[in-house]
């Protein structure tokens, strides 16, 4: 039992570096405007289609793929953010609750209609496919390529919110919006990039994603929890608290599964209920 | 959304008699529609519940079907080992999901809005799990089925065409909303109220804002669970979906459609939500997503009172002339 301990730690770590990708843009979004996106999903699921359509239709490389994922899902983003979501800002949770399950429905039934209900292969290049030692582990290439790249992300983000100007603004928008606004900063604008490019790395994730979570039009309300948990326990609005928190779940997810198969998707929601519990504001409990 | 911090007249109107009797009548009018006119009144009650507690008091919960599944259950699992009597049934149910409603309030409440969206949905998946697990008591993923429900009364037989079924439900739905309007109207429904406006104020004017959450928390819990033990007893069947997230997330569509913080908001949308979909799907299930979906988005837009509101303040404007 013990001895497959580092092969599921390794598992657990690259899904969690999936759910980090993809609730990142959900966390900073959240932390920004306080506003309650249930169909972020959606996003992810919009990249998983392109990086299929692209790979297995159009036959593009995998990493034309990644990019086009990456692009269409900030697009999409992009654009109901200026036209629906912008509206909403300040309603009440109920509202921004409904607005968002009803765009998540419409997004299931469009993909439905489109792609057929069921799971969609993927096809990766030869090169990420088969298993390597590292650290006298057997691991598989593919999820060592997915941990490298958003490690690099990470610190790309981290890079960004703490070291540049646009970061600056980030981080007094979400601090307190009203008084950045006050202090000249746009936080309108902020929040759009921000959600744009939220939508894009989600988007990016789900691409990412296929081998790993699967691909079909039920992927929004399947992973919804699981995005919002990483949000909620990581404290919304921070890097490394969504950092920790999705590698916190992703390892008990897969550890769950492997050593109580029985409990099926039981160990993550106790462990949600409990973790809530015990940190109502976030892994990192911000002080305010 | 208008408060009127007086006690609300708590007279019977004209249009809630004609409501209630429309909906005897369709006992007479639509004999062969009453297993769906069973699901609507049942769900309508289900929805009720959820509007004392989202409507009135102002908490969404996304995992309310914890409370209607633990019903289902209880009612399910009495009938196939013996206790099959309806009513002696209906009131177990009841209190089991009042306990599981108790109980877990303490957790649900804390926190701010979207704390309690997650833990509140998180203990729905919880408990959703825990019926898959325990296949032995509840049938798992199979369902629990060969319940003997007895006699209502010992004389009524509840038939294939439901017509028992129908009648019983509009007893019990009635008799459930009587006590729903009873709390309403009353100084502790007036509370809830002025919780949902303003939990600070409130506290500080010196009322036991936690208490009278916990109060109506657990009270919401036991109607749902009475509404899960009637589908339990009138379809005889009970699937793990009463527990589902889809069960939560439709039935609070539902509500804001048919307008929350009004009481009869959850009977009119369960019955248009329904009959559309029972209309619609039949056409294709995917389409009704879509168009549901659409709806919602509309909705949160255009109309934020939901139908029943839209008629509420027309007919405020009209009692205040």
């Amino acid at each position: 039992m013990l001895s497959a301990l580092p092969g599921v730690l390794f598992d657990g770590v690259a899904y969690g570096s999936l759910l980090f990708l993809i609730s990142i843009g959900l966390s900073i979004t959240l932390g920004l405007m306080n506003f309650i996106n249930l169909a972020h999903g959606a996003f992810a699921m919009v990249g998983g289609y392109v990086c299929v359509v692209s790979t297995l239709r159009l036959g593009l490389p995998f990493g034309v793929a990644l990019v086009a994922a990456f692009a269409a899902a900030a697009i999409a983003g992009a654009v109901l953010e200026r036209l629906l979501y912008r509206r909403l800002y300040g309603r009440s949770p109920l509202d921004q609750v409904l607005f968002t399950i009803g765009l998540t429905f419409m997004s299931i039934a469009a993909a439905t209609w489109i792609f057929g209900s069921g799971q969609q292969p993927v096809r990766l290049p030869e090169s990420l496919l088969g298993q390597t030692r590292v650290l006298g582990v057997d691991v598989g290439v593919y999820r060592l390529f997915l941990i490298g790249i958003v490690l690099a992300l990470a610190s790309g983000l981290a890079l960004l919110v703490t070291r540049t100007r646009f970061g600056a603004r980030i981080r007094a928008s979400v601090d307190d919006a009203r008084t950045s606004a006050g202090l000249g900063i746009d936080v309108d604008r902020v929040f759009s990039v921000t959600f744009t490019l939220g939508s894009g790395l989600a988007g990016l994730g789900g691409a990412l994603g296929i081998d790993v979570l699967g691909l079909d039009p039920t992927f929004p309300l399947k992973y919804m929890v699981y995005f919002l948990l990483v949000v909620v326990v990581g404290g919304a609005g921070t890097i490394v608290g969504t950092l920790a928190a999705a590698m916190v779940l992703g390892i008990f997810d897969v550890a769950g599964k492997y050593y109580v198969p029985s409990a099926g998707a039981f160990v993550i929601y106790a462990l949600m209920v409990v973790l809530l519990l015990l940190f109502p504001r976030g892994l990192l409990r911000r002080a305010r | 959304m208008s408060v009127a911090f007086s006690l609300p007249d708590s007279r019977w109107r004209a249009g809630e008699i004609a409501f209630w009797v429309a909906a005897a009548l369709v006992y007479v009018i639509f004999p062969s529609d009453l297993v769906l006119a069973s699901q609507v009144l049942i769900t309508g009650l289900f929805a009720l519940s959820l509007d004392l507690i989202l409507g009135y008091a102002g908490i969404v919960s996304l995992g309310h079907a914890a409370m209607f599944g633990t019903g289902a259950y209880t009612a399910g699992i009495l009938a196939r080992h013996g206790w099959g009597e309806p009513l002696t049934g209906l009131v177990a149910a009841g209190l089991a999901a009042a306990a599981v409603a108790f109980v877990t309030s303490f957790i649900a409440l804390r926190g701010a809005d979207l704390t309690r969206l997650m833990v509140t949905l998180g203990i729905g998946l919880l408990l959703y799990e825990t019926a898959n697990q325990a296949a032995e008591w509840t049938g798992g993923v199979d369902g629990l089925s060969d319940m003997q429900v007895r006699d209502l009364f010992g004389v009524f037989p509840f038939d294939i065409r439901g017509r028992t079924a129908y009648l019983y439900t509009l007893a019990v739905v009635f008799l459930v909303f009587c006590v729903a309007r009873r709390i309403v109207h009353s100084p502790f429904g007036l509370s809830l109220r002025g919780i949902r406006e303003s939990p600070r104020r409130m506290a500080a004017i010196g009322s036991p804002v936690q208490r009278r959450l916990v109060a109506v928390y657990t009270i919401a819990g036991a109607i749902a669970g009475i509404a899960g033990a009637l589908l339990a007893q009138t379809t005889q069947f009970v699937g793990l979906e009463v527990l589902g997230f889809s069960r939560s997330a439709d039935l609070l569509i539902m509500l804001v459609l048919g307008g929350a913080g009004w009481l009869y908001g959850g009977l009119v949308g369960s019955a248009l939500f329904l009959v559309a979909q029972s209309r619609l799907s039949r056409l294709n299930p995917v389409y009704w997503q879509f168009w549901l979906g659409l709806l919602l988005v509309l909705a949160v837009f255009f109309a934020p009172g939901g139908i029943t509101g839209a008629i509420a303040a027309r007919w405020q404007k009209g009692g205040r002339r």
